[in-house]
């Protein structure tokens, strides 16, 4: 019994590990196509096609990309678009995931009137699409002055993140056990104390989590970037499809690949760096 | 000194009334265990003495200071949890200074006062070790050194030994009542556990849904229990309650199981017994009679022979404890259990005889199921 398993098993692995890498090969075309026409030239994608191996390796597309290559009657590259997108992503990913955590902490482990109901509008931020909030916050951003600039974007990211961050932190401060806030509460610690002391403390799974999260999501965005921002404010998610307009004449399909790699390095780091708590924050939750 | 006074503390979830007037008072160095079943409302009174919840109506005095809308850390308490509450990411000694930080006390005397309690509960070796390294019962210490570096009006156990295993739980208790002893303060103590309750108070309020149905000291609550819920809450194995009949006997008053069978057994009243029985005479009433006072033939209950009854009957079942055999018999026609000495062998399915001690009866009203004598 236990031998037949052992040789009917190999086979059946196989096929599961052939199906699997079918899939995920599927899944990384687009990938390699981009990688390997970042490093081609473009004579060498003129006279062949899109698809195909480097003839030889030209690192040149990325200095061009990052420093030289003209969008928009702008001859610099992404790399200011890049620190558009960091100066947006940096601040709006820590205020958003400080509120979140904020606001998890008292639905969580506070007791207030209508505190289901906060709970509720809030997380129902969720599922309302972008493209239903384009018009107020059109309005919203005229209102205060802050059209086409990324202030602007900091303060919609943050707004926007305030759902997932406080969905994400709530759901993990539930299983602090409630003993804990009587203890501290009977020791004389206040709401904030309680926060910065005891619960702060015990947040860095979900923190990584969200962190991840609201970077990797506003890194991405782009909806919002390309309609409240233009020219030189705009991050680099919209610059890129700039950078595709713009090439009239010959398309330089190496430049673009080795941009738009650029400019998705940022999220792949974080999804290196902090992957692993990612996949384990979001099965945590028990504070033993 | 009163170190505590509730007066008609009433308290409802929805429409459920948790508690329905509770009026307790506490002397200073008192051990007052709250104890009943779960859901009889004793941990939401101790929530309610800490502040950590609003009593819908009534008062709270600690130390004899309205605290109704007083914080609860403003109300001179120590609390004692029963999941122990550590903060997880602190050391023992973050944990035990934490409170005095909140209050702002020097650096000095903080470091004193940890040095007092570390030493007193024997936990100075764990002083920078987090919770998560620490057994059960070191946990427990650290709770409690949390509780005592404060040296409070009032300290409050909420079921502090239910998570321990049973042998340190009798240690730990013993540690309860010897520090209680040391200290001298004062202490509500919650339970479910009615050996808890026996061992440790110097008085207890046996609660069942809602109100407190004896409130006095365990010899009392355990002889002349106040009903038939507390007469059958308080003791392992439970008091015998079985139905009986007041009859005079001589110049007065006995009780009778199973009147009118031919095994009838007639237990005569005690001289106090006989002033409440008296209304009852000639009707049915419900007999108390605790397990050991029914025990082998040759046992002398006391000085006086003449309480103690001979009984001839059928054995059920024995279950040897070690240190006793507890038996289940038939008299009168009803179950009872009595508790007899480990070397004498029982014929179960047999006859047996044995001593009834009469002193202690116990009667109630069958129908408010009051004491009545």
């Amino acid at each position: 019994m236990a031998e037949a398993i052992r040789r009917q098993a190999p086979l059946s692995r196989w096929v599961i590990y052939a199906v699997l890498i079918l899939f995920a090969a599927f899944y990384l075309v687009p990938l390699l196509v981009t990688v390997l026409n970042s490093v081609r030239t473009e004579q060498d994608i003129g006279s062949t096609s899109v698809v195909g191996w480097p003839r030889e390796l030209a690192l040149s597309n990325f200095g061009k990309a990052w420093g030289t290559y003209c969008i928009a009657q702008r001859c610099e590259g992404i790399s200011p678009f890049m620190l558009n997108s960091i100066m947006m992503v940096v601040p709006a990913t820590i205020i958003s995931t400080l509120i979140g955590a904020l606001n998890g902490y008292s639905i969580a482990l506070w007791r207030f009137r209508g505190d289901n109901w906060v709970f509720g509008i809030i997380t129902l931020g969720v599922f309302l699409p972008e493209q239903m909030k384009l018009v107020p916050w059109t309005l919203v951003l005229r209102d205060l002055g802050l059209s086409n600039t990324i202030t602007a974007l900091v303060f919609i990211h943050v707004i926007q993140g305030i759902s997932f961050t406080t969905l994400f932190c709530r759901n993990y401060y539930v299983a602090i056990p409630p003993d804990l806030l009587k203890a501290a509460k009977i020791d004389g610690a206040g709401y904030f104390r309680i926060f910065w002391r005891i619960v702060l403390p015990l947040s860095p799974p979900i923190l990584i989590v969200t962190v991840i999260w609201q970077f990797t999501h506003i890194w991405n965005e782009f909806l919002y970037g390309v309609t409240f921002t233009t020219g030189a404010q705009q991050p680099v998610t919209a610059a890129l499809i700039a950078l595709s307009v713009s090439v009239a004449e010959a398309p330089q399909y190496g430049v673009q690949s080795a941009a738009v790699l650029i400019a998705a390095l940022p999220t792949l780091l974080v999804y290196l760096f902090g992957g692993k708590y990612f996949l384990r924050g979001l099965t945590a939750g028990a504070v033993k | 000194m009163s170190a505590l006074r509730i007066a008609g503390v009433r308290k409802r979830f929805g429409a459920q009334e948790v508690l329905k007037g509770i009026d307790l008072e506490v002397d200073s160095g008192e051990f007052l265990v709250l104890v009943g079943p779960s859901g009889c409302g004793k941990s939401t009174l101790l929530n309610i003495i800490a502040g950590l919840e609003a009593p819908g109506e009534g008062t709270v005095e600690i130390g004899s200071r309205l605290v109704n809308d007083v914080e609860p850390k403003d109300r001179d308490i120590a609390m004692v949890f029963q999941s122990y509450a550590l903060y997880p990411t602190m050391t023992v000694r973050q944990n035990i200074t934490f409170g005095m930080e909140c209050r702002n006390v020097p650096k000095r005397a903080q470091d004193e006062a940890v040095e007092r309690v570390s030493r007193l509960l024997q936990i100075d070796q764990l002083l920078h070790r987090k919770p998560s390294q620490l057994s059960g019962g070191q946990r427990q210490r650290v709770a409690m050194g949390r509780a005592l570096v404060r040296d409070p009006t009032l300290f409050l156990f909420d079921e502090p030994l239910s998570n321990l295993d049973a042998k340190l739980r009798v240690e730990m208790r013993l540690e309860i009542k010897q520090l209680h002893r040391r200290i001298g303060a004062t202490i509500v103590y919650v339970t479910h556990d009615q050996i808890e309750a026996m061992t440790m108070a110097t008085r207890i309020a046996v609660m069942h849904q809602g109100e407190v149905q004896q409130f006095a000291d365990p010899e009392t609550i355990y002889n002349r229990p106040a009903n038939l819920f507390v007469a059958r809450f308080m003791g392992a194995p439970p008091m015998n309650c079985v139905s009986a009949r007041v009859v005079s006997a001589g110049d007065g008053l006995a009780a009778v199981i199973g009147a009118g069978r031919p095994d009838a057994i007639q237990l005569p009243l005690s001289r106090e017994a006989e002033a409440g029985a008296g209304a009852f005479k000639d009707r049915a009433v419900v007999l108390g009679i605790r397990p050991e006072c029914i025990a082998e033939e040759d046992r002398r209950f006391g000085a006086d022979e003449r309480g103690s009854i001979a009984v001839e009957a059928p054995v059920e079942m024995t279950e040897p404890t070690g240190a006793e055999t507890i038996v289940l018999m038939r008299l009168g026609g009803e179950q009872l259990l009595g508790r007899v000495s480990p070397d004498v062998r029982l014929p179960v399915g047999g006859n047996a005889r044995f001593a009834v001690d009469a002193r202690k009866l116990c009667l109630f009203d069958p129908a408010t199921e009051r004491l009545i004598a």
